[in-house]
């Protein structure tokens, strides 16, 4: 073995390994969050945490326990709008459109996935905020919602085109209209991927918090109804995070946790459902 | 599945049910009173169970605009509005917006200085050198001269001022204004302005909270959030040159002349007020209340939280270091409270 | 609810409408009309959102024109407002945060995609999707008590003691600043740039990497002078893409860039970026010139993470379509 060969075997040895640090750097960043997180907001997570008011500033024992209703009451409230307009679009894409109108779609559907968070923020205080002359869950929900669509658009569209023709074809061989195939063959073989997409959707906006900041503003008490603002996770998060106040840090990274594991938790369970039974090859 | 929607349908229908008995009135503004507007609501809400009273301290500017927007039933501000703005609130609501005082406080110049731990002396022109990039060392001559005694090291100041808009700025550049005339015609007073140096952050918690974690800095904050956290503020030289530490007694003895002389909008600066005893950063701090309120109930939720504000509520200020307002006032806002309809 | 009359030639108007009552009857016009109606609506919140944009910044575009992008003055009392320092602090942060992640990211997607076994590539990538779902004001949170406490203890001094002399590196150690921002974007956008770049490694045909190692190139070299410039486009593509996510995050950001509207070629300095001012000024933008301002700001960061988001879509594209039209010998 000449020398130059032990040089470029020694550098392809080297890079190679420098990879492998490049690949344990990144997977590691995940373990360092989740475990200041569980160092730093495992002790502050108690009962109280969870079913108190926030305390007037300064005093102890406050808890967020109308940021977590807040934050499933939009969530709702953004499923309710994104889901279905994203879904029932999708089928029109998978089973009805022609091409330029699908190009149209998605194109419409990539474009609104870019737009960043704050942008939407704004475009939702001006469409749900002003002409109502209020902050609310509903402004809230619909900024999130907004979020959600693009998400389940592509998706939806993707495993509903991947149910195998003979599906569709055995159906109609069978005699039953478009509408009837779809409801009753397409959508319920493609059920798997269709709720993963939902889940994972509901986990990227259960995080967000830029959009919420115009819309549902924040509320120190329980948010009646949907018209009123509404105290939400991140928002806490955010507004106790930059406060002075000690006990605000210990609540902000205990709330940091409980949203972290929520949206880690989903999201492991949606891969799960999805990797157990999706005839999708994966190339 | 069709089990787990049915569910989940019944269960948001509820939610929407949930709790729709309280009457629940949005406010938005200054971060300065923020720890007693805090501690009012929750009581007055303990005393009327049925009247939920949200506020969002959001920035003095947020306030103002807020209400003048109609997105919130109330604002709150240390800057009063001006002219422009309350033409602007005139033009969209067809009525005029209302000023209440609520209480006094003072914004005092809090400082990060490792190994100094008492109170320096700033002069009024130390203030507007450091704010004007002009002083940039601790060990300044304009600063040390008022300070013989305390080692000052020779570090860089780190100026700290308000990100977003502020009634805080506001009461901190009406004080510069008055006793520099280079700010005042280089920067000028407002919520918020062009800083020539500093580092911004956000609302009083935030600027707070950078002092905190940044040595050798300096800002300005009210009162009880230096006092909370436990952090150094300076004393500063009044109109009468006496060096004063902002305290209850300072900031009430700079509300002495104007309580005396209070406009009937309520509007009025007492920075760098005359008197021995003055502290010369204070203000009063408002409350922002449409004079004409559609909702019967709100409307008269307001009127009763300002009532309540105006006599119990004042029992609060002192334990928060927020100084009582001069009983004049308290009586010309009372007749003032009429003007709601 | 629209109708559509077709008319059948040869047969009167009446047959046509009965033949459309005969689709409608079975249930498939509805459905499609239903539908398209629900993908229409996507298109008209599209456009309706970037139409809010261009007539909410009316005023600005009007007064400032094109000085608005070269003015870097922002100061509401005196009505002049110049988008300049935040277009500043947006680019070089999001260039801070591909600096660093770049590199990583392609590294680790080489080790995912060319050196690990299947499995233990599937393990690592399902970590790396779980990182990319970690929400912006977690790494804000972080940011704050984390990596600002150690920027400005530890990590700062050190870049001024022996990296002083550089303008990058001067000024006070405040902690919060350009490079904190760019740092925290950095870990925020590496799983995007991972997961696209192994998609597309994995995707290079085989025969490639066959080809070079028959002619006698080392791992490293087949990888590294044959797989990666094949998949080039791609890879480029994942660099826009993460590019347009790191140039609208706002949470993050504003948490730890000091909310100063500076221009300042020192890394060290406080800045404010597109995003972060909006998030911190919008609600209290009096005064309508201010307010449009503000969304002229966001029309600006629109149409950036458009144009990105276009540009690598059509790279990922032409790469995929390379790497699956070519070589099955």
């Amino acid at each position: 073995m000449n020398r130059r060969l032990r040089w470029r075997k020694f550098v392809s040895a080297f890079m190679l390994s420098m990879t492998g640090v490049c690949a344990v750097v990144a997977v590691s960043v995940l373990f360092l969050i989740l475990g200041y997180l569980v160092v730093h907001g495992g002790a502050s997570v108690s009962w109280s945490f969870f079913t108190n008011l926030p305390a007037p500033v300064g005093e102890a024992g406050g808890g967020m326990a109308n940021a977590i209703v807040g934050s499933a009451k939009l969530l709702m409230l953004a499923m309710l709008m994104g889901v279905p307009v994203g879904f029932l679009g999708a089928i029109y894409l998978a089973e009805f459109s022609g091409t330029t109108t699908a190009f149209i779609v998605r194109y419409a559907a990539d474009l609104l996935n870019g737009v960043p968070s704050i942008v939407i923020g704004i475009f939702a205080y001006s469409l749900a905020v002003l002409p109502f002359k209020h902050f609310s869950t509903f402004a809230g929900g619909f900024a999130l919602g907004l979020m959600m669509i693009p998400i389940t658009l592509r998706s939806t569209e993707e495993f509903l085109r991947s149910v195998p023709v003979s599906l569709r074809e055995g159906a109609m061989a069978l005699g039953a209209s478009k509408w009837k195939t779809i409801a009753t063959v397409i959508v319920p073989s493609a059920y798997r991927g269709i709720l993963t997409t939902i889940l994972l959707a509901f986990a990227r906006v259960a995080g967000e918090t830029a959009p919420l900041l115009f819309t549902a503003l924040g509320n120190r008490f329980w948010s009646p109804g949907w018209s009123q603002p509404t105290a939400s996770l991140p928002v806490a998060i955010y507004n106790y995070a930059i406060s002075p106040y000690e006990d605000w840090h210990r609540q902000a990274w205990a709330a940091g946790l409980v949203l972290l594991g929520l949206i880690l938790v989903i999201n492991i369970v949606a891969r799960g459902v999805l990797a157990r039974g999706i005839s999708v090859s994966r190339s | 599945m069709k089990r787990i929607v049915g569910i989940a349908l019944v269960a948001f229908g509820l939610a929407g049910l949930l709790a729709a008995g309280s009457l629940s009135i949005t406010g938005a503004g200054a971060t300065f009173p923020y720890p007693m507007y805090s501690k009012w609501f929750d009581e007055y809400h303990k005393k009327n169970p049925a009247v939920e009273i949200n506020y969002q301290s959001i920035g003095s500017g947020g306030g103002i605009k807020q209400v003048t927007e109609g997105t919130v039933d109330f604002g709150a501000t240390d800057g009063p509005m001006n002219d422009d703005q309350l033409k602007a609130f005139q033009d969209k609501h067809s009525c005029a917006v209302l000023h209440f005082p609520t209480v006094l406080g003072a914004v005092v110049p809090t400082y990060n200085i490792p190994g100094v731990t008492a109170s320096l002396n700033f002069t009024p022109e130390a203030l507007a050198g450091i704010y004007l990039g002009k002083v940039t060392k601790w060990n300044d001559p304009l600063i040390a001269g008022a300070n013989k005694g305390i080692s000052l090291p020779a570090d860089d100041i780190i100026v700290v001022h308000r990100a977003e808009s502020s009634g805080t700025t506001y009461v901190w550049t009406d004080f510069l204004s008055k006793v520099s005339e280079e700010w005042k015609t280089q920067v000028g007073k407002a919520t918020a302005v062009k800083w020539p140096v500093g580092l911004g952050g956000q609302g009083n918690e935030g600027v707070t909270g950078t002092i905190k974690n940044t040595p050798d800095s300096i800002g300005y904050v009210e009162l009880i959030y230096a006092e909370s956290n436990k952090i150094p503020y300076g004393n500063v030289k009044n109109a009468a040159g006496v060096f004063v530490k902002a305290s209850l007694g300072g900031v009430t003895a700079a509300a002495a002349g104007a309580a005396k002389a209070m406009p009937d909008d309520f509007r009025v600066s007492i920075t760098n007020a005359p008197g021995k005893d003055a502290y010369p950063i204070s203000s009063f701090t408002w409350l922002l209340v449409p004079s004409r309120i559609s909702d019967a109930a709100k409307r008269d939720a307001l009127k009763g939280f300002l009532s309540w504000m105006l006599a119990d509520g004042q029992n609060y200020a002192e334990a928060l270091s927020y100084a009582r307002l001069p009983k004049e006032v308290v009586a010309m806002e009372k007749k003032a409270l009429d003007k709601i309809q | 609810m629209a109708t559509t009359t077709t008319s059948v030639r040869g047969a009167g108007p009446l047959a046509g409408s009965r033949a459309f009552l005969a689709r409608l009857r079975d249930g498939d016009e509805i459905a499609r009309m239903a539908t398209f109606l629900f993908a229409a609506s996507v298109v008209l919140i599209t456009v309706l959102l970037v139409y809010q944009l261009w007539q909410g910044s009316a005023l600005p575009r009007h007064r400032f024109g094109l000085s608005f992008f070269r003015t870097s003055v922002w100061d509401p009392v005196f009505d002049q407002f110049g988008a300049l320092p935040f277009i500043y602090g947006t680019l070089v942060t999001s260039a801070m945060a591909l600096l660093i992640a770049v590199p990583l990211g392609v590294g680790a997607a080489i080790f995912l995609a060319e050196l690990a076994p299947l499995r233990l590539s599937d393990t690592l990538e399902f970590f790396i999707d779980l990182l990319a779902a970690v929400p912006s004001v977690i790494y804000g949170l972080l940011g704050i008590f984390i990596v600002v406490p150690l920027m400005r203890r530890v990590i700062q001094p050190q870049l001024k003691q022996f990296l002083g002399f550089l303008p990058l590196f001067q000024g006070p150690a405040f902690g919060l600043g350009f490079l904190t921002a760019g740092v925290v974007l950095a870990i925020m956008i590496i799983p995007y740039i991972i997961s696209v770049s192994r998609e597309i490694l994995l995707s290079v045909p085989r025969d490639q990497r066959e080809a070079a190692l028959a002619l006698g190139a080392t791992r490293w070299e087949s990888t590294w002078k044959v797989v990666v410039p094949f998949a080039r486009g791609g890879i480029l593509g994942s660099v826009f893409l993460a590019l347009a996510r790191a140039l609208g995050e706002t949470m993050a950001v504003t948490m730890v860039i000091g909310n100063t509207p500076v221009i300042s070629a020192s890394l060290l300095s406080p800045g404010d970026s597109i995003a972060s001012v909006i998030a911190s000024q919008f609600k209290e933008a009096t005064g309508e010139l201010y307010t449009q301002s503000l969304i002229e700001l966001g029309l600006v960061l629109f149409l950036l993470t458009f144009i990105l988001n276009g540009l690598a879509r059509i790279m990922i594209a032409v790469t995929s379509k390379r790497g699956t039209g070519l070589g099955h010998a």
